[in-house]
């Protein structure tokens, strides 16, 4: 059974609801990419805890070492994801990273 | 609607992967410790500062942040117990231009490499030292160290360490350096703009980093985890730039203060003395040379 | 005042010196450009010395806190690119030991004067000793092989140190020099030949790239081409035991092969290392074996001996490590008694009973330290031996 986020440090928060100025569906905006290399991860939980999106979550897959890599949180997409890097900076096992493409942000899709 | 679930993407390499020498990854730290954390950051602060690859070298002592200096790709050199910091003075004055840095623990350099920390920073030399603080001596089973705060419990000190421990940014204040600041291993964005500045000032810079050692120091004082150790850490560290050093110290439960408390300009280095030193010979030497 | 004369780091001539200044002249003319060190009777004067000319020649001259950085900070000069040295006496060799180790290990080459004084610990600090010659040897902990030269005048402390250097670039370790007090405070002629006469040789060099080079791996001579810091091969140095990558790897198949190498590059070329100066020795029935300062009162009492008729001979040691088993043993083929004379309880006397495998008699002749031989000491007890 994986113990997933009962711990004492378990601080989601309750997010609040922004008023929309814009209308985000008329522009292109490029999701970044987070990466994870599995065999090398320890299960510190520390990308899982600190990323401010609160988008991950433990696995119930092990990894050849028997601990339990992040994944995204089931309905969560890389959209989400707020390109802060933080996971990337933290993780002390080099093996969660975010690569933010180089595209065209902000072009206008739609009227 | 029932979207398939998005995957993190399975990946092989690791952008940093070129600067950490090639087979060495999976390092041989715990799970729940900061160091890895904390060369992701030495590496993107070199990155960031700007340097010539090829003139950076780092140096470390003997210990678990010793063995930094074997997983990063640049000049290593692991040297002798606490004497990382003359190996670094003898490389840095060699080449004015190489950017020296020290990596190593609180016991390596400043039980017995005390002596040299001091006289390092009274000459202002032209390196940086990081010290990664995890209050005892991990990488030998958790004996109590110099930076062990009092009621602190480790393998010599059975009954709960009794003395006043270093005050780390005061003792390197005190002594002359030109830049001191610490942070906690939670930190990493703040801790990475400090060691850019770090690194890019001249002479004698000091950044103590407070890292979560889970196996010989948290196990035996309550905080069993790498991710409790940080929870203390984020629930303590009160962030107060340019404080006085002298209030700083670190005591079981109580707030201690982060941040960068010294940074000063124009001090001349120990290798501004020797080549000025090199002037001064040649011009009486103009006259004749004795033996 | 312009820097267009350069000033010479090679100060040909003839000079009238001591010791000290001898040997800092000479590792001046051998090219370093680095001194690390801490004051301490009675090898000072080489610091004060390097404090002066160093500067003067582009180099650069640091004064450590103890001797324990002295020598890490000379190790991180050759690391730097630099010749490095530094020069004390028995204590301040005891405190540089454990960093001998890491230059054996990690085979960095440079120069330790060690002008002997009278000991154990505090000792004798103004007076002469001879008492390092094992400390040369086993000083560090763990198995290595090291070289110790070991001049008789002052001269030799200009030309050996050359030598010294030169030896320690060629096999990469660091060389023990060891003087005594007498010699370094005593006054002679020293010719400093033209810098061109003057033979340097430097540390082999890498000559494949960065990604081909692996820092701990030879050829036949068993010694590694030695990159160094900013050169762009991101050179891996470790007290650690390591591979040939110079990445630590702590088990008993690469002690085997780390170890055993330092130790046989040392071991299988001790013919290009050993020096000796015999004298007299052809018809020698009774041989002595002395070194430093003591084989300088040998040398007066052989003189005297064969003047009354005595068939002795002198055998100088100038390396005392690696110690010259071979030659002895052949001596001890040839003599009937082997007298040596040095300035303590017995250390040389012990190497050469033990290579003499029990063919002759082997006698020491022991000053504590503090004072000399006298001829005229060594040849009473050539005659007790010729009765």
């Amino acid at each position: 059974m994986v113990n997933s986020m009962k711990s004492t440090v378990d601080r989601r928060r309750k997010k609040p609801e922004w008023p929309a100025f814009i209308d985000i569906s008329k522009y292109k905006i490029t999701a970044p990419q987070v990466f994870i290399i599995k065999e090398r991860c320890k299960e510190c939980e520390w990308c899982i805890i600190h990323c401010p999106e609160e988008i991950l979550e433990k696995s119930d897959e092990i990894n050849e070492k028997g601990y339990h890599p992040p994944k995204l949180i089931d309905g969560k997409t890389f959209d989400d994801c707020a390109e802060c890097h933080f996971c990337e900076l933290i993780c002390p096992e080099f093996s969660i990273f975010v690569i933010v493409p180089e595209k065209e942000e902000g072009e206008i899709i739609s009227e | 609607m029932n979207k398939e679930n998005v995957e993190l993407i399975e990946a092989h390499d690791h952008p940093l992967d070129g600067y950490l020498r090639e087979g060495r990854i999976p390092h041989i730290f715990c799970p729940g410790c900061s160091l890895g954390s904390i060369m992701t950051v030495i590496i993107d602060a070199i990155k960031e500062a700007g340097f010539d690859p090829k003139k950076v070298s780092v140096v470390s002592g003997i210990g678990c942040t010793g063995r930094i200096a074997g997983y990063l790709n640049f000049d290593s050199f692991h040297t002798t117990h606490g004497r990382a910091i003359p190996f670094a003075i003898g490389l840095s004055v060699t080449d004015p231009e190489r950017k020296v840095i020290v990596v190593s623990g609180d016991g390596d350099l400043f039980a017995i490499g005390g002596n040299h920390f001091i006289h390092a920073a009274r000459r202002n030399a032209d390196i940086t030292v990081i010290c990664v603080n995890n209050f005892n001596y991990g990488m030998t089973g958790g004996q109590v160290g110099p930076t062990s705060y009092i009621g602190q419990f480790q393998s010599t000190a059975p009954y709960g360490s009794q003395e006043e421990p270093f005050n780390l940014p005061d003792l390197a204040a005190s002594c002359g350096a030109v830049y001191v600041a610490r942070w906690t291993a939670l930190d990493v964005r703040r801790t990475k703009e400090s060691l850019v500045e770090a690194l890019q000032k001249k002479g004698f810079s000091f950044v103590e980093i407070l890292g979560s050692c889970p196996t010989t120091f948290g196990r035996r004082n309550q905080l069993a985890e790498g991710k409790i150790i940080l929870e203390y850490f984020k629930e303590k560290a009160v962030l107060k730039h340019g404080v006085d050093t002298r209030y700083v110290g670190i005591t079981k439960n109580s707030d201690f203060a982060v941040g960068k408390f010294v940074d000063i300009e124009d001090r001349e280095t120990l290798t501004d003395h020797l080549l000025h030193l090199q002037k001064i010979a040649k011009e009486s030497a103009s006259k004749g040379v004795r033996l | 005042m312009s820097d267009k004369t350069e000033i010479p780091n090679v100060l040909t001539g003839r000079h009238y010196t001591t010791g000290n200044h001898a040997a800092a002249e000479g590792a001046l003319a051998a090219g370093c450009s680095f001194f690390g060190g801490y004051p301490i009777t009675p090898s000072s004067e080489i610091a004060e010395h390097m404090s002066i000319r160093l500067p003067q020649v582009n180099g650069h001259f640091v004064q450590f806190e103890d001797e324990i950085a002295s020598m890490a900070g000379l190790l991180g000069a050759v690391w730097g690119g630099s010749k490095s040295m530094t020069a004390t006496s028995g204590p301040g060799y005891s405190l540089m030991v454990e960093n001998i180790g890491l230059g054996m290990m990690t085979e960095t080459p440079c120069v330790i004067v060690n002008v002997q004084r009278g000991g154990p610990s505090t000792g004798l600090p103004t007076l002469v000793g001879q008492q390092d010659v094992m400390q040369a040897k086993w000083g560090s902990h763990g198995d290595y092989e090291p070289i110790a030269i070991s001049p008789s005048n002052v001269q030799e402390c200009f030309d050996l140190i050359i030598t010294a250097f030169n030896l320690s670039e060629q096999f990469r370790l660091p060389v023990t020099f060891l003087m005594d007090e007498t010699l370094g405070h005593m006054s002679e002629r020293l010719v400093i030949p033209t810098k061109a006469k003057i033979k340097i040789v430097n540390r082999k060099k890498p000559t494949v790239s960065p990604e081909e080079y692996l820092p701990y791996k030879t050829g036949k001579d068993l010694v590694p081409a030695m990159a160094t810091a900013g050169e762009g091969y991101n050179v891996m140095m470790t007290g650690l035991t390591h591979d040939e990558r110079g990445y630590p790897v702590i088990s008993a198949e690469a002690q085997e092969i780390n170890v055993k190498r330092i130790n046989d590059k040392i071991r299988l070329n001790k013919s290009k290392i050993i020096k000796l100066d015999e004298y007299m020795l052809d018809d020698a029935e009774i041989a002595l074996i002395s070194f430093g300062s003591s084989a300088r009162a040998a040398k007066g009492a052989v003189s005297r001996a064969r003047e009354k008729g005595i068939k002795v001979g002198l055998l100088r040691l100038i390396t005392l490590w690696p110690f010259p088993d071979e030659r002895i043993e052949e001596l001890a083929d040839q003599v009937k008694t082997i007298l040596v004379p040095e300035i303590n309880y017995g250390q040389v006397t012990r190497e050469v009973e033990r290579a003499v495998h029990g063919k002759t008699e082997v006698k020491g002749i022991f000053k504590l330290g503090g004072a000399i031989h006298t001829p005229k000491e060594i040849l009473d007890e050539i005659e007790s031996r010729v009765k």
